[in-house]
């Protein structure tokens, strides 16, 4: 057991990628996630954030994320407002900036962010005082996701230093994956992505990562299996999506009993065969129940509170 | 930073003598360190005692640059520049002509047009000559009124924002245009193969997760304009070349005597796809990020930023003369429209009073000798639109002054441009313009 970093030392003032960020931080992320779920009494932690007001600007549709932050932020006593941006009169006419800017007149001190353009996250860090947590942009980058990932698979297999995790799906499209690659580079484990040509393109070049064409290539031997979610609409017709579905058989050719893990929402007998996200390999369930504890760190962290 | 002065064009001609500066005329080869006369506008031999003397210790002079491509945003561009504040700006930059690209707001597309835009640049702080499009309305469709145009003094035609969409439709146009020895203009990009790209295509793209522009979206254009240019034997430019492919593709078309004459922007030669992702590093160094600059709107421009290689392919293309100019595709823009995501920013960068520096900056480097740089900015581009450069005794003086080793640093409040669109802001850089003279007036002083 390494002793807790001091409270107030985090380094950081926003958490726009997980680019940028040392083991060592990551760890302390995810030991502290672990720190506030164990927690007993449960609500020891309520009033760590009550100074803060903390607001949601979800410019795309999302349920668990949004809904995870939401919890996670009130179990640490901030007050929360969701700007309901995604069909509300929010953002009519009015530039992000400009909304954001108002939000931080009217006394908000955390944005929390989803925007469907990739670095939206770092505009608003530079042209805001606020304090700024990235919930996805575009195709660049998710950490929150990544790092309650990186926790379920270190419960699950314990240390990821030199395990194998296949990334499988659209990656190219993939805020999850990117942002995956990073944390579990950092963590010390190899990182395979696999899919179609379109699904991968430009992933060759990405120092660090291989690159599987077929998906028997990218589970032989995986030690933990990370499949995305299929965009039906970005032109379902261009993939053998049979070729490409996670099942029992497929799975036999990864680490015995190696887990699986899947963003959510899943489209099952498409991606991932309904037997398999529900049995007993699945983690997608400990994904969703670590998303609070994991973004509860992260508030508290860039709080300086902890 | 020193006080800066603006003339006009419709001022007295000047007089004055610039002592012991060092001179470089690509017209005859001169790179010498001695005196320049200027009386009543003219560049003289020699000049009685009492005319006023500049010390033109540690100075440079060379011809007046010429810029291909400058968006000047009259009329219909708001607050972004006028024909007045981009003059001036050329002026700050040295430039003693700007050439005015026609996709205003309307677009100039007839002779009155041109003639109205000629006509509201006469007593500006620089020559404006203008482009008028090559299609009518700028639509893509039918080919312009070039003849009108040409009579009313455009110097070639573009469509320039996007290629003109098809080959039928350029060989339509530089038939037109053979007779008249003026160029077609062409922004080389097939819209569809750039398939929205934002950036150049590469692992840097890819890592920010922003849709890459593939280099080909603009040989492919480059290749088919070289073609109909060679089979109508009329002549051809190609604006802003991005990538090593096109470059070739010209030196090719170059060498079997083809017109074909391009001209390549001072950001795609010192910046580069990294800046998109926060690097300030010139295209010479290595990349290096910087916290809080990724995404900047203000490094989105089109083309994009290129690759390293790319960048400093181009540079080479400078000094082998396949480059025949650097221009700046100025293109100012307002805040607003730069202050959005990365992939919602317009494209664009004022590059007038910048142009000069980053060059220097190559210079400094040992990336560009000083002769070839300044024959890019000047009398290679002024030969293209049939403008003379030369300053030998007997011709009007229209020459640039500029201090190559003094700094500055790039701020809006010294900017003459109205915008302030560019990712220099902040940076120091080497290379101040001391004194601008076009067409014999003193436009510029600082």
């Amino acid at each position: 057991m390494t002793l807790a970093a001091p409270v107030g030392t985090w380094a950081h003032r926003h958490l726009l990628d997980v680019e940028g960020l040392s083991r060592e931080e990551l760890e302390r992320i995810l030991d502290l996630a672990v720190e506030m779920r164990e927690a007993r009494p449960a609500r020891a932690h309520r009033s760590l954030l009550e100074n803060e007001i903390v607001g949601l600007a979800f410019y795309e549709a999302s349920t668990r994320t949004r809904v995870s932050f939401e919890l996670a932020a009130r179990a640490l006593g901030a007050t929360v407002v969701d700007l309901g941006i995604a069909g509300s009169s929010v953002g009519k006419g009015e530039s992000l900036v400009d909304t954001l800017r108002t939000l931080e007149r009217t006394g908000v001190t955390t944005l929390v962010l989803r925007h469907g353009s990739s670095g939206a996250a770092h505009l608003a860090a530079r042209t805001t005082g606020l304090r700024v947590i990235n919930a996805g942009d575009g195709t660049h980058a998710h950490p929150t996701q990544a790092l309650l990932d990186a926790l379920t698979l270190r419960e699950a297999l314990g240390p990821l230093a030199g395990r194998l995790v296949a990334i499988v799906g659209d990656v190219a499209h993939s805020r999850v994956a990117r942002s995956n690659i990073h944390a579990l580079g950092t963590l010390g484990a190899r990182v395979q992505v696999a899919g179609p040509p379109g699904w991968v393109s430009g992933f060759d070049a990405w120092p660090g990562v291989e690159v599987a064409t077929t998906l028997e290539d990218a589970l032989h031997g995986a030690d933990a299996v990370m499949t995305l979610r299929i965009q039906l609409e970005r032109g379902a017709g261009l993939v053998d999506h049979a070729a490409w579905r996670l099942d029992e058989e497929r799975m036999g050719m990864a680490a015995p009993n190696a887990p699986i893990l899947h963003p959510g929402p899943t489209n099952e007998g498409i991606e991932i065969t309904a037997d398999l996200a529900n049995g007993p390999r699945s983690l997608i369930g400990r994904q969703v129940e670590n998303g609070v504890p994991v973004r509860m760190a992260v508030l508290a962290l860039l709080a300086g509170v902890a | 930073m020193t006080r800066a002065w603006f003339g006009r064009l419709t001022d007295a001609p000047a007089t004055f003598i610039l002592a012991g500066a060092r001179v470089i005329d690509p017209s005859d080869g001169t790179d010498a360190v001695r005196d320049l006369a200027v009386r009543d506008g003219m560049i003289v031999d020699a000049l009685p005692d009492g005319t006023e003397r500049i010390h033109g210790r540690g100075l440079v002079v060379t011809p007046g640059f010429c810029d291909l491509h400058t968006h000047l945003r009259e009329p219909g561009g708001g607050s972004a520049e006028t024909i007045e504040s981009g003059a001036r700006a050329a002026a700050r930059g040295g430039f003693t002509t700007v050439c005015a690209m026609p996709n205003t707001d309307p677009p100039l597309d007839d002779a009155a047009a041109v003639a109205d835009a000629s006509g509201r640049s006469g007593s500006a702080a620089c020559r404006v000559r203008v482009i008028g499009t090559a299609t009518r309305g700028r639509a893509g469709r039918t080919v312009g009124d070039l003849v009108g145009m040409a009579g009313a003094g455009a110097i070639g035609f573009s469509d320039d924002g996007n290629a003109v969409p098809s080959g039928d439709l350029v060989r339509g146009i530089l038939r037109a245009l053979a007779p008249l020895g003026l160029p077609l203009i062409e922004h080389a990009e097939d819209t569809m193969l750039a398939g929205g790209g934002v950036m150049r295509a590469g692992v840097i793209a890819t890592r920010l997760g922003l849709v890459g522009w593939p280099p080909p979206a603009e040989v492919e254009v480059v290749e088919r304009d070289i073609a109909l240019a060679a089979e109508t034997g009329a002549r051809l430019h190609l604006t802003h070349l991005s990538t090593a492919a096109s470059l070739e593709a010209v030196r090719r078309a170059k060498a079997r005597g083809h017109h074909v004459t391009c001209e390549v922007t001072p950001h795609h030669l010192a910046l580069t796809d990294a800046w998109v992702a926060g690097s300030r590093r010139f295209a010479w160094e290595e990349p290096e990020l910087t916290d809080g600059l990724a995404y900047d709107g203000r490094c989105r421009v089109n083309p994009p930023l290129a690759s390293r290689d790319d960048a400093l392919a181009l540079m080479a293309g400078i000094a082998d003369g396949t480059v025949d100019a650097i221009a700046t595709d100025h293109a100012p823009h307002s805040p607003e429209r730069k202050l959005v995501p990365f992939d919602e920013a317009a494209p664009g960068l004022i590059g007038l009073e910048t142009a000069l520096s980053l060059g220097l900056a190559a210079v400094a480097a040992g990336r560009l000798d000083l002769p070839a740089l300044v024959a890019a900015l000047s009398s290679r581009p002024a030969a293209i639109i049939g403008e003379e450069r030369t300053l030998r005794a007997g011709a009007p003086a229209d020459l640039a002054v500029f201090d190559p080793d003094a700094r500055w640093r790039v701020d809006a409040s010294v900017l003459a441009s109205a915008s302030a669109n560019t990712p220099l802001l902040g940076m120091e850089l080497p290379g101040v313009v001391r004194l601008t003279v076009s067409d014999g007036r003193l436009t510029y002083r600082s």
